[in-house]
């Protein structure tokens, strides 16, 4: 069975909320959509305030090259433009719309039939992705439309699904396999449409026999969709780990997967590329899952960006458990901790993970060992345990030298270390001081 | 409600710890141990015992007085210390109060000075063992014959009736009055042990080094729980195995067959325990495996051509100061180049 | 007789055999230098400390030689002492400084700024910076994690374990700057010692609007402006929601410090007003004295 080519953990799964079905989060009476939720600058607001909006109306205008559409997830008004706190503490501008009704944009398509032909031009997808804002749901949020906007010297070989689920906990790509595998497949046709690439390769991890045995069924009327079990191993889901496992390519220091001819994009975004192009909906929901050891109730969701994670924490369990050690947003080994329960979900929202103390709590940190597990462990072939001295009497640049800035933030060397060092703490201000450093040097 | 706790990802930890890593050590050693209580009857029990207990106390005084840091001792790496320490002494009465001098170079010196657990650049217990070997030379190569005087405290073993050299001691000493390899290795004066005997451990020599299977049940352990990897035991022993081997088959007076030279002396153990003592040892499996093939070709070189019948600890010394150069030079392969 | 002769022969030749390499080697690879920078280098403080921008004290040094002047270069750590010193060996005057001294700008201690999450990560304030807000929520304000006293070559700053706040220890600091760059969020700054090391300064950087501001620390400034206006001397401005007083202009009325309706301005090292008539803003001023001076005068 295939899968990458060094290093690499396996936490301990946890999907217990693997069989709960995708229900739909009834509405708030107020939410607040912050203008960037994606990578790169935010969108300008296109409304004033007391404007009356629509489910689905456009809000929030591209203006920069990085940057998405924000459409309006709600209907109502427009309460106030201004700032936001979001999950994490920082101001962010936002748009606060009083909830009215459910009133959506006559041009979306909101029947429950399935729309199968596609006679969109690649270039036409691109600029309709684009249109309707979507952007990479695995995590990053990259907007999309970038993404399949490939460059004149570069040539795309291979489409790559990435429906891995790594990450402990996390089943939304488990469900939305399981509930939508035609509009996926749908989805990833359109993709390759838009790459003009022979092949699309949908890699899921071998934990997950169904899915796949759903998605295989289904990639079976389709053309040039293959699935792809690989065997389970964290971070299978990082987007160099996933093109090596399946083409066995190696992503250059520095570059990017088109360099190698690959592109890839999450299982949950390909639906949401189908809802787009197929059903004019533009990206305002995600599918959300809502888990931890402690709770009664394990759900996942349909829910719109905008509502914060109070309102969703308690519709979902009513109040946190007594023992709540941390909220997370996203999986256990790369999911971000959640400071402000009152901060809105954005479109790169994939759970909200219940942590108990128990867990949550980091042990006392002691001597390293010179072990090497953080080294065996680590995918990128680094050393972690040198970066940690070295950025601790701040040899920036030797650490640079070490290709610091390859690290892909998966989290395997702080998660296999004995001593308990926060190793990925320190490689992250390490790479934070480097850039800092080229940067000085640039000019 | 409590404060919600933040911190950088990931928010999750294996439950791997140094204290689980210290304490599956220890595990491993104790049949070892078993073996040596077996063939060296009480005395073997208190000098594993009193080395222990001092190299804790040892450690816990020194982290509270000197150092004034919170006791890390329950982490179980003074226990291990303490413990192949007892392991590299002859099982004599000497030795009983001896091995607390031991147990105070290994950790005041060996490790404490250095800043404690993971910062010593040389393996603690061999720094004991060595220290006592030159201080002690004496008392350190006075070994009792194993199977007598299991029960018995107050017999002095320094009567030619209950002590016997080791067998490479045996050898080297009467190769050194001019007799020929096979001329003494026949001699049935000597009572040199045949193979089975040594590789079960009856033999003279030092409390845990005796016994190649019980330790090899120990590494096999280690092996399952991935606390060692196979390189620098197998690059360790297969050196000394190979170098011997060509040297025994170019002089056959003159040089120990292969076999017997890899099971007697402190071969094993060192391979198994003390060269692969994370602290002291590369990192990369290049470093790994060249670390081992130094360790096994500085043995043999001292063993034939040195002054003592033992070169394990000297070997794994000299390679534990050259570790820091392997981790700088032996690089784990990059994924993206 | 003859081993001791031998000895005594190998022993000579060989040391001579050496000497001769060792000076040869010596020749070959001197470095020629300016023997100023030596004498330069022997009068700075030697702390390394980097608050003159130079690498250490040996490459201040060789500037100071190379520029034969002192213009625009100051050794913050010597003071007037080793200028004076330093303009001696170098033959020129040494620049008039002001003496300055390290000021902490925050006033988030754990009463004002009460702790809303609980921090368990990398214990270094440029990692936590970048990670989230701090346990206050205040995006400006300090993290307490003690990167500035790390960053101290002369023991002047320490953590307080009441208040989490670093406290400058005004006798030993030389204001090198070096916490200055140490700290993620520019709390730190440089200020005059003012007259008989009196100071008033706005201990809070918090741009945020009033309102968000007080959400997170009860002692921010909200930007509400009375302090401006009450300044005599306009040395007080205003800007994104955050006072700042220019201590060039400052004339330590401390008639700000009794209008601040935070309390967010701090006036240090002055005597207690007991025996003082007391005007109606007096008592104000009197309260506020109490929460922040201590601080500060417990180390002088």
């Amino acid at each position: 069975m295939k899968t990458f080519a060094m290093g690499g953990v396996h936490p301990e799964e946890n999907k217990i909320s693997t069989n709960a079905v995708i229900e739909e989060f009834p509405l708030p009476k107020t939410a607040v959509i912050l203008m960037n939720q994606h990578l790169g600058a935010p969108a300008t607001p296109c409304v004033e305030k007391g404007d009356k909006v629509k489910v689905g109306q456009l809000i929030g205008k591209a203006e920069a090259f990085m940057c998405a559409n924000v459409h309006s997830p709600f209907s109502g008004t427009v309460a106030k433009i201004d700032t936001c706190k979001d999950a994490f503490g920082l101001s962010k501008p936002a748009i606060y719309i009083n909830i009215e009704g459910d009133e959506w944009e006559e041009t979306i398509d909101r029947t429950p039939d399935i729309k199968r032909e596609c006679n969109l031009e690649p270039k036409e997808i691109v600029d309709k992705l684009k249109a309707m804002g979507v952007v990479g749901l695995g995590g990053a949020t990259f907007p999309t439309h970038i993404k399949y906007s490939i460059a004149p010297d570069k040539k795309a070989e291979y489409l790559i699904i990435n429906a891995v689920e790594c990450e402990p906990y996390l089943t939304s790509d488990h469900r939305v396999m399981m509930e939508h595998a035609e509009e996926i497949c749908i989805g990833v046709s359109i993709l390759r449409k838009a790459l003009g690439v022979p092949n699309a390769y949908i890699g899921i991890e071998n934990n997950k026999p169904e899915p796949i045995a759903v998605m295989k069924a289904m990639a079976a009327k389709f053309e040039g969709i293959i699935v792809e079990p690989l065997k389970v191993k964290y971070p299978q889901g990082a987007e160099k780990q996933l093109i090596n496992a399946i083409t066995g390519r190696r992503v250059p220091s520095g570059k990017l997967p088109i360099d190698v001819g690959c592109v890839v994009s999450n299982v949950g975004t390909s639906y949401a590329v189908y809802e787009a192009i197929q059903k004019n909906k533009p990206l305002i929901e995600n599918i959300l899952t809502v888990t931890g050891k402690k709770l009664a109730t394990q759900h996942n969701y349909h829910v719109r960006f905008g509502i914060s994670y109070k309102d969703i924490i308690e519709h979902s369990m009513g109040s946190l458990p007594e023992t709540t050690g941390k909220v997370i947003s996203g999986g256990p080994m790369m999911g971000k901790a959640v400071s402000n329960l009152d901060g809105p979900t954005t479109k790169g929202a994939s759970s909200v993970l219940v942590i108990d103390e128990s867990e949550a709590v980091r042990a006392k940190e002691s001597n390293c060992i010179r072990c090497g597990k953080c080294m065996n462990a680590c995918p990128m072939g680094l050393e972690p345990y040198l970066f940690s001295s070295l950025v601790k009497n701040r040899r920036i640049e030797e650490a640079g030298a070490h290709n610091i800035l390859d690290c892909i933030e998966c989290g395997c060397c702080f998660f296999s270390c004995p001593a308990n060092k926060p190793l990925l703490d320190e490689i992250r201000l390490g790479k934070n001081l480097y850039r800092g450093i080229l940067m000085a040097k640039k000019k | 409600m409590k404060l919600l706790n933040v911190s950088g990802s990931p928010h999750v930890h294996s439950d791997e710890s140094t204290k689980r890593i210290m304490w599956r050590v220890n595990l491993a050693l104790v049949p070892s141990l078993i073996v040596a209580v077996a063939f060296f009857g009480l005395n073997a029990l208190l000098i594993s015992l009193i080395s222990v207990c001092s190299c804790v106390l040892f450690q816990w005084l020194i982290e509270k007085f000197i150092m004034k840091v919170p006791s890390t001792v329950s982490d179980g790496s003074a226990v291990v210390t303490g413990l192949l320490l007892a392991f590299n002494v002859p099982a004599t009465r000497e030795m009983i109060w001896l091995v607390i001098i031991a147990a105070l170079v290994a950790i005041a010196i060996g490790k404490m000075s250095f800043g404690g657990l993971g910062k010593n650049p040389f393996n603690p217990a061999l720094v004991g063992r060595v220290f006592m070997l030159i201080s002690f030379p004496v008392q350190m190569t006075t070994w009792p014959k194993p199977g007598e005087n299991l029960f018995s405290l107050v017999s002095v073993p320094t009567t030619d009736a209950t002590t016997g050299a080791t067998p490479l001691g045996l050898i080297k000493e009467q190769m050194s009055q001019g007799r020929s390899l096979s001329d003494v290795m026949a001699d049935p004066s000597l009572n040199l042990p045949s193979l089975g005997d040594i590789f079960l451990g009856h033999m003279g020599g030092s409390l845990g080094e005796v016994s190649a299977i019980a330790i090899l049940i120990g590494a096999i352990y280690l092996l399952c729980r991935k606390i060692i990897s196979w390189h620098i035991p197998v690059s360790f022993i297969g050196t000394a195995f190979v170098f011997s081997a060509i040297l025994w088959l170019c002089d056959k007076t003159a040089f120990v067959d292969p076999v017997t030279t890899i099971l007697t002396g402190g071969i094993m153990l060192g391979a198994c325990f003390m060269a692969t003592d994370m602290v002291t040892s590369p990192m990369t499996k290049t470093g790994q495996l060249i670390f081992g093939f130094g360790c096994g070709l500085l043995t043999i070189i001292i063993r034939n051509w040195g002054n003592y019948p033992e070169g394990v600890s000297f070997a794994i010394l000299l390679m534990n100061s050259v570790t820091p150069l392997l981790n700088r030079w032996c690089k784990p392969k990059r994924f993206a180049n | 007789m003859t081993e001791i002769w031998s000895a005594v022969l190998v022993l000579s030749i060989t040391g001579a055999i050496f000497a001769m390499v060792l000076y040869f080697v010596a020749q070959k690879f001197k470095v020629v230098e300016d023997p100023l920078i030596d004498e330069v280098a022997e009068v700075l403080p030697g702390a390394n400390c980097g608050g003159c921008g130079k690498a250490g004290c040996r490459a201040m040094a060789e500037a100071f030689v190379k520029q034969g002047n002192m213009d625009g270069l100051s050794c913050p750590a010597g003071g007037a002492e080793v200028a004076k010193k330093v303009a001696a060996i170098l033959g020129c005057t040494p620049e008039e400084k002001e003496p300055q001294v390290a000021v902490v700008r925050c006033n988030g201690t754990c009463a004002n700024a009460t702790a809303k999450t609980h921090y368990d990560g990398l214990q270094d304030c440029a990692f936590a910076n970048s990670l989230y807000t701090g346990e206050s929520g205040c995006v400006f304000g300090c993290l307490g994690l003690g990167n500035c006293t790390r960053a101290c070559q002369f023991d002047a700053l320490s953590m307080d374990p009441e208040t989490g706040l670093p406290i400058v220890n005004e006798d030993k600091c030389v204001a090198c700057g070096a916490c200055v760059k140490a700290c993620p969020r520019g709390i730190i700054e440089l200020r005059n010692k003012g007259m008989k090391n009196r100071r008033v300064y706005v201990a809070c950087r918090n741009k945020e609007k009033g309102g968000e501001a007080k959400k997170s620390c009860s002692a921010a400034c909200i930007g509400c402006g009375k302090c401006a206006k009450t300044c005599p001397f306009g040395a007080i401005t205003v800007e994104n929601n955050l006072a700042y007083i220019d201590f060039n202009v400052c004339k330590l009325c401390r008639k700000c410090v009794a209008e601040c309706p935070t309390g967010a301005i701090h006036a240090v090292n002055f005597p207690p007003k007991v025996d003082r008539p007391a005007a109606p803003a007096q008592p104000a001023a009197q309260a506020q004295e109490p929460a922040t001076a201590p601080a500060e005068n417990k180390e002088a």
